[in-house]
C-alpha cells in the first residue's frame, strides 16, 4: 500500500493537528510515509500533498532537499557509515571501505537480497567514539572491521530486532497527547486543581 | 589549569535512568518550572536570565536574555529550540537529548513561560532517532506530571510542547533554515532583513529561537539564580560549558566546564578531559569551534576558552563548541577537503558563490590530494576563497566577509585557507610528487 | 507578487556612485538605480516578482554601521542618506566572482542555444566576465531537455538555479508545479515525477529565464534573435488586451513576448495568448474570395466576390426591405473596422439587426452603461463581486492581476457563480447558486432582509450575511460577465441592475472575445450608435452625417438567429462570425444558416458558418494590420503590424468599404486614420481621443475611454453660447449623452427543478475547439476531454461513482461521458465545458429555455 494505511493515516492527521498550519507536518508525515513504505513512494507523496493542501511538486520538492528521504527503493538495512572529519581521522573510510567490500556494494547501493544499502554519510553526532555508522538510524559507535562484520551478522540473524527497527521507522513512541493548552483556551470553566498535581 | 566547578548541564548525565521522569525527578527535576511558574513573573524570570548573561549555546553567543527581550510583541508568538546539531564533531546535544531529555523541556517551558509563547516547538535533528524517542517518552511523562499542556503545575500558565524531527540537512541548523523547515518547506535560509526571528519568526510571527544546551542550563538559573550562574567564568563568558573534543586525543567525549577559567590545553591535554593526543603523538593542529572555525596551531592552546578572546586575539571562533585535534599523522590537505566537500554536500544551493564555490573548491582540494594538482591551484583556492568570502586571509580575522545570504558560505573558505597558511608545503608536496605523502 | 512601489510625492535622497538620486521610498536599491541610469547586473530578480537575493549577481557596496558591506541590491530597500557604490574593484570582483561561478557549470553551447544573443548570461559574460576559464573540472551533467509540458522543455545543464520560473509558478500563477528539487550543486527545476507543468502560464518562464534553460516548443530552434523583427501590439487572443511584442522572422510569425504594461498585464501574457499566433501562420487560411456556384466555393476575384455579395444582398433588400438582412459578429475586428462595418449596417445596408455578441455576452447597454472601472480599480478596490465567467479559463491575465490583489491581501474577492472557478480559493465568499436565479442572490445580497434560515438560490443565509458584511465597505467593483451559458442573459443584467445600487459600485465587463467591447464602443450593437450613445439618442448627431438611420432598434444575435430560422430574415453577413460553434444553441444556428437564403462570410478560415456561405471574403487578421482595439477596461490600444495578410486577403474596414461602394454608397474612408478621425468626431465615448494622442509615448499602454475630459452629459456642439442657430439656420444638435443602463424589469421565476434533474452550468475552457486553438499546432493537443462534473451528493443520490461513464440526456441531445464527483457544483446542477470538441454543452443548449436540465442515467 502506498497511500498511508490505516495505521499511519490516524497518526498523520493527529499530527497535522498539533500544528499552527498543516504544512508544517512535512516531514513528520513524509517520515511516516517511509516508515510504512520504506521509501517516499510517488503515491504516498501524493496523499501527503492531498492532507497537506499542496501541490505534489511542493511536497517533491521539499522532500528531496533532505538526505533521509528515499524517492527509490532501499535495503531493509540502510547502513550509514561517517565519513566526516573526527571519523576520517578514527579510520572512518577503512570503515566505509571494509563495508562495501564486506557487503560487495558500492556507497549508495543495495545489495542483490536488498537487504542491506550502503550510504556515505556526513557526520551523525557519535564523533566521541568514531569511527560509527547507524543502521536505520540506531547507531553503532568505535566500529572496527570485526565489530562491522559481526554486527551484519546479528542483523541479519534477526538479534537486533529490538534495537534496529525496520527501516524508515523514526520514532516508536507515540505522542499520547493532543494540544491540551489551545483546547483549554476554548473552554473557560477549566477546574481549579487543588494542588500542583494532577492524580 | 582546568577549574572544578559542579556541572549544570551534565549534573544529571550518568545517573540511573536520566533519561526518565522517575530518574530526572530523583535530582530535584522540575522544581525549577515549578518555582518559576507558581512563584515568580515571567519578568522575574527573565531578570535572572539577563543577570546570568548566559550566552546562546548554538554557535552564534548571543546572550539569551538579551534576545528574549527583543521578541515583538504580538499575538501569536512562539518559542522553537534548535535541537538540529549536524556541525562536524558536535555531539553534545546529541547527548542532551538522549540522556537528559526532560531537563531540555523543563528549560524549554520555563522560557516560554518567560516570554509568553502560545506554543514550543522543538527541532530534532531527524537522524538522533533515540534522542527522538526520549524526548517524545520525556513529553509524554511531562504531560502526565503537570509539568506541560494545561494549566502547568496548577498555574495560570498553559503551553503545548511539540517534538518535531527533521530529515537530514545540516543547513536547517542555521535559525532561519530551521523555522523554514518547521514551516514544512525547503530548508534555505530566510534572507535579511527581517534580521531575527524575534520580529518575524515562525510563520511571520514572532519567535525565540534557542538552542538544546542553551535550554539545558535554563532550570539551574531559575533555581540557583542568575547572579550564581554569572558567578562563574568571567563577566563576558559566564557559566560553564559543554564542549565536544574528538580526533585524535585519548578520550574524546563531551565535557562541561567553566568557561574564560579553562583553555583549549585543559580540554585537549587534562586526564578528565581530553587527556592528551593518543599513541604519544604530537599535537599538529586542533579546530577550536567546529568546521565553520579556522583552525589553530599548538602555539594557540593557552588560549582561555573566551569567545570574545578566540574571536578577537584568535580571528576564529568556539562556534559550535567543538573542538577536533589532529595529530602529526594528519594530512592536512585531505582534513581540509574533507571539510570542504561536507559544506558542498551540505549548502542548500540557494546563493551563487556558496552552490556552485562549494563544489568548485572540493573538486580542486580533491585533485590535489589525489595527486592532481598544479602549481597555480593555491592561489586559484585563495582568490576562489575570496569570492566567497571577500578579504579572507591568513593569518585568519573575525568575523569573515560574506557573498551569500547565510554564514555557510563564509565556513567554506577556513579550512582551506587555515590548511594553506599553515601547511602550504603540505600542499606543495602533493603537487610536487603528485601523490599524498602520508598514502 | 511585488507590484511596483506605489507612486508618492515623497522620495528618498540616495547616493550612487557620488551621485544623489530620488528613490521611491520602499524601492530596491536595484530599481531605484535603473531608473537613474546605472544598471546593476542580476538574474534572479524580476521586477514583478518578489525578490529572494539568491544569484548574488547585483552585490553592491552599502554603507552600514560598519562601513561599506556587500550586500545584494535587490533586497536593499532604499533609505535616506544611503550610501551606495556600485563601480568600486570590490563590487567588480564579487560581480566577476559570481559570474565565474555561474559558468562553471554552463555549458557553452551558445551557438546551438535559443537564449543565445539575447542572453543575460551571455552578454554579461561578453562585458564584464574572464576571456578564459579557470574551471578544468567536468561540468555537471544532466540528460538534455526535459519536457516540463508539452509547451516547455528544460535544459537543466542551463539552469542557473535562479528561481524565476518556480517563483513566477507559485507566486504569480497560483500552480506550483515546477519546483527545485535536490539540494546544493545538484539542485534542479523539476515537476512531480510525471506530472507535467500543465499551468496556462507556462509560457512565462520561457520568457523571464535568464539564460536558454527554458525553452518553448513552438520556438525551439526556429530563429536566432538577431534574425527576428518586431513590433509592439496588443494580444487579441481575449479582452484583456495584453500587451506584446509580435516577432517575426522572414514572412512568418515566430514569437510573442510579453511587454510590461502596468496597468494591464504587467509582462504576462497566457499561453493561448503566447502561442496562438500559429493559427495566423497557418496554411488553412482562406486567401481568396470565394464564390459558391452550387455545391462548391470557387475562388474567385475580389470584384467577383464583392459583386456577387453587393447583388445578393440588394436582392434581398429589395425583395424583404431594409430588415431582412442582419449582420452577425465583429468582436474580431479592430476598432476601426467595426465602425466601418457598423456605418455599412447602419447606413448603407439600413438595417440595425447587428450583434457582436453571440448570445455569449450581456445586453449593449449592461456592457456600456454602467460606471466602468479598470483593472487597477479592481484590485484596489475593498471588495471585487465576481459576477462572471471562470477568469481562469476566459480572461487569464486579468485571473492573474485579480489573484495577487487578494493573494495581497489588497482586496477580498466575493464570488457568485453556479460552479467553482480559478478563484474560487482565493476567494474571501464563495456564493455557489442555483443557475438562473443570480438575480435574486443580488437582491438578496444588495437588500437583505429574508428569513433568518430562508436560502436564496440555495444559498444558505447565513453565507449571504457574511457576504453582505464584505460587501458593506461600499466602493466594490463588480466583474461582470455571463457565469453560465445555460442560462438567460437577462438574468445576469438584472443581477447586474441591482448591484448597480451598491454605493460606489463600478463595473468590470468581463466579455471574453477579443474586440467585443470595442466592436460594442463602435455600435455593433442593435440599439446602439458608435460612442456608447442609444440609437434613439444619436439619431439627429450621427444622422446630420450619415443620413437616415433605422427607425427601431434591431434583433440580438438570438432574435436574429430565430427569425432566420423560421425564414422571415433572408441575408446573413458573418463578420469573423461562427454562431453553428459558438453561439449557445447550435442547433438553432445551423438552422439559421441553412434558413437565411444569402449568406455572406467575412472570415480569415472556413468554418463549420463560412463553409455554408455564398461568398466568402477573405480578411487579414491581426499582425497582418494595424488599428486599434479596446480592451474591457475600455483602454484602446494599438495593433502592430508585422507580416502581411495571405493571399489577397484584405482588411475588413476595407472590405467594408469596397461593399458599401458597390450598394451605391461611400463609407468616405480611405484609410485607418480617416476613419479614426470620424470616430474621434462623432463617437461621443472617443471625444478627445486623436490618433496623435494615441501614437504618444505616453500611451503605450493604450488609453481608456471616455477620456475625463469627454462630455457625459449632452452638450452642444458648439461653444458659442450665443448662437441660437448655426450658420446654416438650422437649430443647433447636441452631443448626446452616453448611454446609461436601466436595470430591466423583474424576470419571472425559473421553473422548479424536478428532483430527477440537474441544472445545466457550463463556460469556456482556455483550450477549447475555438479556430485559433484547433489551428495552432502547439495548443491543439491540450484541449482536454470534456467531464461532467456533478456534485458529490448528487452522484451519490443517483447512484453513480465518480469516473464512471454515464450517459447525459437532454431534450436535444444524447451524450455518453464520464462523470466526476466536484465539490465545487452546487447541488442540483451539472457542470459541462461549453465547446470542447468531444461532448460539447452546446450541443444540449435550447436558446429559448431560460434554464436548461439534463438527466443523467448509468450506461
Amino acid at each position: 500500500m502506498s497511500r498511508l494505511g490505516p495505521d499511519f493515516l490516524p497518526r498523520a492527521i493527529a499530527t497535522i493537528a498539533l500544528y499552527p498550519e498543516p504544512r508544517s507536518a512535512m516531514l513528520p508525515i513524509l517520515h511516516l510515509v517511509q516508515e510504512q513504505n520504506g521509501f517516499l513512494t510517488e503515491e504516498g507523496m501524493a496523499h501527503v500533498a492531498e492532507l497537506l493542501g499542496l501541490s505534489q511538486a511542493e511536497v517533491y520538492g521539499t522532500a528531496t532537499f533532505y538526505d533521509m528521504f528515499f524517492t527509490h527503493p532501499v535495503g531493509n538495512y540502510l547502513v550509514s557509515v561517517c565519513t566526516n572529519i573526527a571519523c576520517l581521522l578514527n579510520g572512518g573510510y577503512e570503515l566505509l571501505e571494509h563495508a562495501e567490500q564486506s557487503l560487495g556494494v558500492k556507497a549508495g547501493g543495495t545489495t542483490p537480497d536488498g537487504q542491506f544499502t550502503v550510504e556515505e554519510v556526513e557526520c551523525i553526532g557519535l564523533c566521541g567514539n568514531a569511527p560509527c555508522l547507524t543502521v536505520n538510524w540506531r547507531f553503532f559507535g568505535d566500529v572496527t572491521n570485526e565489530g562491522f562484520d559481526s554486527l551484519v551478522g546479528d542483523l541479519t540473524a534477526g538479534r537486533l530486532a529490538e534495537t534496529v527497527p525496520p527501516h524508515g521507522t523514526l520514532c516508536r513512541v507515540r505522542r499520547t497527547v493532543g494540544l491540551e493548552a489551545a483546547a483549554a483556551v476554548e473552554s473557560t470553566s477549566v477546574p481549579e486543581l487543588e494542588s500542583g498535581e494532577r492524580s | 589549569m582546568a577549574t572544578t566547578v559542579a556541572p549544570i548541564v551534565t549534573a544529571h548525565i550518568g545517573t540511573p535512568d536520566s533519561h526518565t521522569l522517575r530518574g530526572y525527578l530523583a535530582s530535584g527535576g522540575y522544581e525549577a518550572l515549578r518555582k518559576a511558574v507558581t512563584t515568580m513573573t515571567r519578568e522575574e524570570v527573565q531578570t535572572e536570565v539577563d543577570t546570568a548573561n548566559l550566552l546562546g549555546r548554538g554557535g552564534a553567543g548571543f546572550p539569551a536574555g538579551r534576545k528574549w527581550s527583543m521578541l515583538r510583541k504580538a499575538d501569536p508568538t512562539y518559542l522553537v529550540v534548535n535541537g538540529d546539531e549536524s556541525e562536524p564533531a558536535t555531539f553534545k546535544d546529541h547527548m542532551l537529548l538522549e540522556e537528559d531529555p526532560h531537563q531540555i523541556i523543563e528549560g524549554t517551558i520555563i522560557t516560554a513561560y518567560a516570554i509568553g509563547a502560545a506554543q514550543a516547538f522543538i527541532y530534532v535533528r531527524g537522524e538522533f532517532a533515540l534522542g527522538i524517542e526520549r524526548m517524545t517518552q520525556a513529553l509524554n511523562e511531562a504531560y502526565g506530571h503537570g509539568a506541560a499542556g494545561n494549566r502547568i503545575f496548577g498555574s495560570d500558565f498553559s503551553l503545548d510542547v511539540v517534538i518535531h524531527p527533521g530529515a537530514g540537512a545540516y543547513i536547517c541548523g542555521d535559525e532561519t533554515a530551521l523555522l523554514e523547515s518547521l514551516e514544512g518547506k525547503r530548508g534555505f535560509p530566510r534572507i535579511k532583513p527581517p534580521y531575527f526571528p524575534a520580529v518575524m519568526g515562525l510563520y511571520g510571527a514572532p519567535t525565540i529561537v534557542n538552542n538544546v544546551e542553551t535550554m539545558s542550563n535554563i532550570p539551574w538559573i531559575v533555581v540557583n539564580g542568575g547572579a550564581a550562574f554569572a558567578a562563574l567564568g568571567e563577566p563576558q563568558a559566564t557559566g560553564t560549558r559543554l564542549f565536544a573534543v574528538s580526533g585524535h586525543v585519548k578520550k574524546p567525549g563531551n565535557y562541561e566546564v567553566e568557561l574564560a577559567k579553562n583553555t583549549f590545553r585543559d580540554l585537549i591535554y587534562d586526564p578528565r578531559f581530553g587527556a592528551g593526543i593518543r599513541n604519544g603523538a604530537e599535537l599538529k593542529a586542533f579546530i577550536p569551534g567546529g568546521a565553520s572555525s579556522f583552525w589553530f596551531g599548538p602555539d594557540r592552546l593557552d588560549m582561555a576558552l573566551d569567545e570574545t578572546k578566540v574571536k578577537g586575539e584568535g580571528g576564529s571562533m568556539m562556534g559550535s563548541g567543538s573542538i577536533i585535534a589532529m595529530d602529526s599523522s594528519t594530512c592536512m590537505v585531505r582534513a581540509a577537503w574533507r571539510l570542504v566537500r561536507f559544506f558542498s554536500r551540505e549548502s542548500c544551493g540557494q546563493c551563487t558563490p556558496c552552490r556552485e564555490g562549494s563544489s568548485w573548491l572540493d573538486k580542486i582540494m580533491y585533485r590535489i590530494e589525489a595527486g592532481d594538482g598544479r602549481p597555480d591551484d593555491l592561489d586559484l583556492l585563495m582568490d576562489v576563497c575570496d569570492n566567497i568570502s571577500p578579504g579572507v586571509q591568513w593569518p585568519s580575522r573575525w568575523p569573515p566577509n560574506m557573498t551569500t545570504i547565510c554564514p555557510l558560505g563564509p565556513s567554506i573558505p577556513p579550512p582551506i585557507v587555515s590548511a594553506l597558511g599553515m601547511f602550504r608545503d603540505e600542499f606543495l608536496t602533493h603537487i610536487k610528487d603528485g601523490a599524498c605523502p602520508y598514502g | 507578487m511585488a507590484d511596483a512601489p506605489e507612486t508618492s510625492t515623497d522620495t528618498v535622497s540616495i547616493t550612487v556612485d557620488g551621485k544623489v538620486i530620488a528613490a521611491q521610498p520602499g524601492e530596491m536599491i536595484i530599481a531605484a538605480a535603473e531608473r537613474n541610469g546605472v544598471y546593476i547586473p542580476r538574474f534572479c530578480y524580476h521586477p514583478r516578482m518578489r525578490p529572494v537575493g539568491m544569484c548574488r549577481m547585483c552585490l553592491v557596496q552599502v554603507k552600514g554601521p560598519r562601513g561599506f558591506a556587500l550586500s545584494p541590491a535587490c533586497y536593499v530597500a532604499v533609505a535616506e542618506g544611503q550610501e551606495v557604490v556600485t563601480d568600486s574593484p570590490e563590487v567588480k570582483k564579487a560581480q566577476d566572482g559570481v559570474l565565474e561561478f555561474l559558468l562553471v557549470n554552463h555549458p557553452l553551447d551558445c551557438p546551438v542555444c535559443d537564449k543565445g544573443g539575447e542572453c543575460p548570461l551571455q552578454d554579461q559574460t561578453l562585458t564584464f566576465g574572464p576571456g578564459e576559464t579557470r574551471f578544468v573540472e567536468e561540468k555537471r551533467h544532466w540528460a538534455k531537455p526535459i519536457n516540463l509540458s508539452d509547451l516547455v522543455l528544460l535544459d537543466r545543464e542551463r539552469c542557473i538555479q535562479c528561481d524565476r520560473c518556480t517563483r513566477f509558478a507559485d507566486e504569480v500563477a497560483g500552480d506550483p508545479l515546477i519546483e527545485f528539487v535536490g539540494r546544493g550543486a545538484s539542485i534542479e527545476v523539476n515537476t512531480f515525477p510525471d506530472l507535467p507543468f500543465s499551468s496556462y502560464f507556462s509560457g512565462n518562464t520561457v520568457q523571464i529565464c535568464p539564460v536558454g534553460a527554458l525553452t518553448a516548443t513552438p520556438y525551439r530552434f526556429k530563429a536566432r534573435p538577431w534574425d527576428l523583427e518586431q513590433v509592439e501590439s496588443t494580444c487579441t487572443s481575449c479582452a484583456v488586451g495584453c500587451r506584446v511584442a509580435v516577432q517575426s522572422s522572414g514572412a512568418k510569425l515566430t514569437r510573442y513576448l510579453g511587454v510590461d504594461a502596468d496597468p494591464v498585464n504587467h509582462g504576462w501574457l497566457c499561453d493561448r495568448g503566447r502561442f496562438d499566433f500559429e493559427a495566423v501562420n497557418s496554411d488553412e487560411r482562406v486567401t481568396a474570395p470565394l464564390v459558391r456556384k452550387g455545391d462548391e466555393l470557387i475562388e474567385a476575384s475580389w470584384g467577383e466576390a464583392l459583386a456577387a455579395a453587393a447583388k445578393g444582398l440588394a436582392d434581398v433588400t429589395k425583395l424583404h426591405g431594409k430588415g431582412s438582412v442582419a449582420v452577425i459578429g465583429g468582436a474580431r475586428l479592430p476598432n476601426e473596422d467595426a465602425f466601418a462595418w457598423a456605418k455599412l449596417a447602419k447606413v448603407v445596408l439600413g438595417t440595425d439587426h447587428v450583434d457582436c455578441q453571440l448570445g455569449d455576452g450581456l445586453p449593449a447597454a449592461a456592457v456600456l452603461g454602467l460606471p466602468r472601472a479598470t483593472i487597477d480599480d479592481a484590485c484596489r478596490a475593498p471588495v471585487v463581486i465576481l459576477l462572471g465567467p471562470d477568469l481562469k479559463e476566459e480572461l487569464p491575465v486579468l485571473y492573474l492581476r485579480l489573484r495577487a490583489a487578494a493573494v495581497d491581501g489588497k482586496t477580498k474577492i466575493v464570488e457568485l457563480t453556479p460552479h467553482s472557478t480559478g478563484l474560487t480559493r482565493y476567494a474571501a465568499a464563495s456564493l455557489g447558486y442555483r443557475p438562473g436565479e443570480v438575480a435574486l442572490l443580488a437582491r438578496a445580497l444588495v437588500e437583505g432582509g429574508g428569513g433568518e434560515d430562508a436560502d436564496v438560490a440555495g444559498v444558505s443565509a447565513a453565507a449571504i450575511a457574511a457576504a453582505r458584511e464584505l460587501i458593506s465597505a461600499g466602493n466594490a467593483v463588480v466583474v461582470l460577465g455571463r457565469p453560465s451559458l445555460a442560462e438567460y442573459g437577462s438574468s445576469v443584467a438584472e443581477a447586474a441592475g441591482v448591484l448597480a445600487r451598491l454605493p460606489g459600485a463600478r463595473f468590470l465587463p468581463a466579455l471574453r472575445r477579443a474586440n467585443v467591447h470595442g466592436a460594442l464602443d463602435m455600435g455593433l450593437a442593435p440599439g446602439v450608435l458608435p460612442g456608447r450613445v442609444a440609437l434613439a439618442d444619436g439619431r439627429d448627431w450621427f444622422g446630420r452625417e450619415w443620413g437616415a438611420l433605422p427607425a427601431e432598434p434591431g434583433l440580438d444575435t438570438l432574435g436574429i438567429l430565430t427569425t432566420a430560422a423560421d425564414g422571415r430574415l433572408q441575408a446573413l453577413i458573418l463578420l469573423g462570425a461562427d454562431p453553428a460553434n459558438d453561439f449557445p444553441d447550435r442547433q438553432l444556428a445551423r438552422r439559421a444558416i441553412a434558413g437565411a437564403g444569402f449568406v455572406v462570410a467575412v472570415d480569415t478560415f472556413l468554418t463549420d458558418s463560412s463553409r455554408h456561405a455564398d461568398v466568402v471574403l477573405p480578411a487579414a487578421t491581426y499582425a497582418e494590420r494595424a488599428g486599434t482595439t479596446t480592451n474591457l477596461e475600455g483602454r484602446v490600444s494599438r495593433l502592430g503590424q508585422k507580416v502581411t495578410p495571405p493571399g489577397v486577403a484584405w482588411p475588413d474596414w476595407m472590405i467594408a468599404s469596397e461593399l458599401a461602394v458597390r450598394l451605391g454608397g461611400d463609407l468616405g474612408f480611405d484609410s485607418l486614420e480617416s476613419i479614426w478621425a470620424e470616430i474621434e468626431r462623432l463617437a461621443p465615448s472617443h471625444a478627445g481621443l486623436t490618433t496623435a494622442t494615441l501614437s504618444a509615448r505616453a500611451s503605450r499602454d493604450g488609453v481608456v475611454t471616455p477620456l475625463p475630459a469627454a462630455p457625459t452629459e449632452a452638450t452642444a456642439d458648439t461653444d458659442d453660447e450665443a448662437a441660437g442657430a448655426d450658420a446654416t439656420g438650422e437649430a443647433p444638435v447636441n452631443r448626446p449623452a452616453l448611454l446609461s443602463f436601466a436595470a430591466p424589469e423583474r424576470a419571472g421565476d425559473v421553473p422548479a427543478l424536478d428532483s430527477y434533474s440537474l441544472r445545466l452550468v457550463t463556460g469556456h475552457k482556455l483550450y477549447d475547439s475555438a479556430t485559433s486553438v484547433r489551428r495552432s499546432p502547439s495548443l491543439a493537443g491540450l484541449v482536454a476531454k470534456g467531464k461532467l462534473r456533478v456534485n458529490p451528493y448528487d452522484l451519490d443520490r443517483l447512484g453513480l461513482t465518480t469516473g464512471g461513464r454515464i450517459r447525459l440526456q437532454a431534450p436535444r441531445a444524447t451524450m455518453v461521458l464520464e462523470v466526476v464527483a466536484d465539490a465545487g457544483v452546487p447541488r442540483g446542477s451539472a457542470s459541462l465545458p461549453f465547446n470542447l470538441p468531444s461532448e460539447p454543452a452546446a450541443d444540449l443548449i435550447d436558446g429559448s429555455l431560460a434554464v436548461n436540465d439534463v438527466r443523467i442515467e448509468t450506461t
